[in-house]
């Protein structure tokens, strides 16, 4: 299987420097990450805060300029590519950012917003630009009038929906979303991911979510990568993550989601800082299982379609949340019936939300 | 705001809502208002001054105000009140033409060395640091006695001391401006860096911008009545608030109203160009955005 897009030992490395300039060693926020997406498929990556899964998705996209390794999009390498090929290339990527009040050019109306894109590509002849906004901002669950306001007159949830509608106008085959709900109301945040759920579904899209919130994950993701520190710890199909965790970091995550079943103990302290990470496995400081080999060399990330970074993946006690025979079909339900039917109606009034 | 709200078929843009209000903010109206009989004193002059403002007259010299001469009279015989009014072509003209030359200079300087970064910025902050070291008037009266004593080369003067302020200014808003989400979202849907430039960033750094140019008239009308005063701006005969102002010194105690006249107008259009700036001010300020 090609893959749509492929990172392979990604790396970047943010220099820190003192009062006067000189460089103090660096955040390594993303340190050697390979991954690959392939075509129609949701692949989650998920990690605390500060982990470097939003400099990952820039990386991605060459928003950030990588220090090391290759990104290869439809077989091709970004990195080679010239601005000007670059951004001709940003047609058939696209990027949803977190926070929809920022996101949007307070002087630019709704509709020139969307047809930006279009113009930029060139993808609608002259003219035609108006009819497309219309028909983006009704698939996106807005009223056709929205298009001649301006942002500072909408809700985030609306302003999203926008910038949703902003993203999908060039008709990307790529979109990376980095915490597209995470800003929103609670109430807001189940209808904008059933919004996201069926344009991916509708449209073939091919989607990088980069979320912390893993109920969220586990309603659209096909596969899930575990970030910590720079690193991705686990990745698999999201069902074999989520039932059978194999690093005991996602172990911790899982386990201090409300609901998702589990007394598991909590993860003690925080994550060591990222311009001294620890020698040996990164996350050893605050595994519970960690041993000699731990502390000293660090784990690869091993075993086929669901992988894990941990030398002691084959030794580990069975994940404390399932106990029961039927604990993750459990969770699963529960986490569907909270974000699944019945779907709320989309606001189409262009008002609310 | 409400479900059932009814949608406007078009939404109020930014700047109709600033215009909005601009207008309750009582001041900056008086201020406006003070601007604009200005604006048509010096433009409607030849009209409404009563004689013309260079003819002497050697039987009502330094004659006090009356029926005849409302201003009354300075030390050739010429009319004060015509000479305020056709002053005021000199001062709004300079104030307003050498602040449009600063912007013009200034801006996209201050855009690029914003949105560049680098070696450019580098080299434009420190010319514009070296600039802005050396006090306005000081500045402006060298490069005025530089270029000679005429009221365009004094506006050149003003223009050119008055552009780092907007380089400055372009510079701190541009690189403010690239560091937002919208920024990010405009490069990651392929705008190149000019598009970047006059599409995205241009447009959110003319308030703190507009707010400066209207400051800066206020300050500019000062800076060319003080090279008029000094000889280096408006030539004589021609009038000017400030070589009026010079000539009515030595008759401070005799003839007030020499220095009155001109000094007030001065007054009133600084004071004006002020209020408005302020008013502007509020009615940009992005921190208020509801209402």
């Amino acid at each position: 299987m090609t893959a749509l897009l492929e990172l392979a030992e990604v790396a970047r490395h943010f220099p820190v420097r003192d009062a006067l300039g000189r460089a103090r060693g660096a955040v390594r926020a993303v340190d050697g990450v390979s991954l690959a997406v392939p075509p129609g498929s949701v692949l989650a990556i998920v990690g605390e805060s500060g982990c470097g899964k939003s400099t990952l998705g820039r990386l991605a996209l060459r928003l950030i300029e990588p220090d090391a390794g290759a990104i290869r999009f439809l077989g091709e390498d970004l990195r080679a590519l010239s601005p000007r090929a670059l951004r001709a290339r940003r047609r058939d990527m696209q990027m949803i950012f977190q926070d929809p009040f920022a996101s949007l050019d307070p002087r630019m109306t709704v509709e020139d917003a969307i047809a930006e894109p279009l113009r930029l590509h060139r993808i609608v002849p002259r003219g035609g630009e108006r009819a497309r906004v219309a028909e983006l901002l009704e698939r996106v669950g807005l009223r056709p009038e929205a298009a001649r306001r301006w942002p500072h007159e909408f809700s985030g949830g609306q302003r999203q929906r926008i910038a949703i509608a902003r993203a999908l106008a060039s008709g990307p085959k790529l979109v990376i979303g980095d915490e597209p709900v995470s800003a929103l109301d609670v109430s807001v945040q189940a209808q904008v991911v059933n919004l996201l759920r069926d344009l991916i579904r509708d449209l073939g899209l091919t989607f990088v979510l980069i979320s912390h919130d893993l109920g969220v994950v586990r309603h659209i993701a096909d596969r899930v990568a575990v970030m910590y520190l720079g690193r991705i710890v686990e990745e698999g199909p999201a069902a074999e993550v989520f039932a059978d965790p194999r690093h005991p970091y996602t172990r911790a995550l899982l386990a201090a989601v409300p609901g998702m079943g589990a007394k598991a103990v909590p993860i003690e302290g925080d994550p060591p800082s990222p311009i001294a990470p620890p020698p040996g496995c990164r996350f050893h400081p605050r595994c519970p299982h960690a041993e000699a080999l731990c502390r000293a060399e660090a784990p690869p990330l091993a075993g086929g379609a669901h992988a894990a970074a941990c030398h002691l993946q084959s030794r580990l006690p069975p994940p404390p949340v399932l106990r029961g025979p039927d604990r993750g079909g459990e969770r699963l339900r529960r986490l569907q019936s909270f974000f699944g039917a019945p779907a709320p109606q989309p606001e189409t009034t262009g008002i609310n939300a | 705001m409400s479900a059932t709200t009814a949608v406007p078929l078009r939404g109020e843009s930014p700047a109709r809502r600033a215009v909005r209000r601009f207008l309750r903010h009582r001041l900056a109206v008086f201020g406006l208002l003070v601007i604009l009989l200005f604006v048509l004193a010096a433009v409607a002059a030849p009209l409404l001054a009563p004689a013309d403002p260079l003819a002497t007259s050697w039987s009502a010299i330094r004659k006090a105000p009356s029926a005849a001469h409302w201003f009354g009279t300075d030390e050739n015989g010429r009319d004060v009140l015509s000479r305020v009014l056709f002053g005021a072509r000199a001062s709004l003209l300079a104030g307003v033409v050498s602040v449009l030359v600063a912007l013009l200079v200034g801006v996209p300087v201050g855009l690029l060395a914003g949105l560049a970064g680098g070696w450019t910025d580098t080299i434009v902050s420190r010319i514009a640091d070296a600039m802005l070291s050396v006090p306005f008037l000081i500045l402006a009266i060298a490069l005025a006695a530089f270029l000679g004593p005429a009221l365009e080369n004094a506006m050149l003067a003003i223009a050119i001391t008055a552009s780092p302020v907007f380089v400055r200014l372009a510079r701190g808003m541009a690189m403010e401006a690239r560091a937002t989400d919208w920024a990010e979202a405009a490069r990651a849907l392929g705008n190149p860096p000019w598009r970047l430039g006059l599409v995205h960033v241009l447009p959110n750094i003319v308030p703190p911008l507009l707010v400066q140019a209207t400051l800066a008239i206020a300050e500019a009308i000062i800076a060319e009545a003080s090279l008029s005063f000094l000889g280096l701006g408006q030539q004589p005969p021609a009038p000017s608030w400030g070589s009026m102002l010079n000539a009515a010194q030595r008759f401070l105690t005799g003839a007030p109203w020499l220095a009155i006249f001109p000094g007030l107008a001065i007054f009133l259009v600084v004071l004006a160009f002020n209020l408005v700036g302020d008013g502007l001010r509020d009615a940009l300020d992005p921190r208020s955005d509801r209402g």
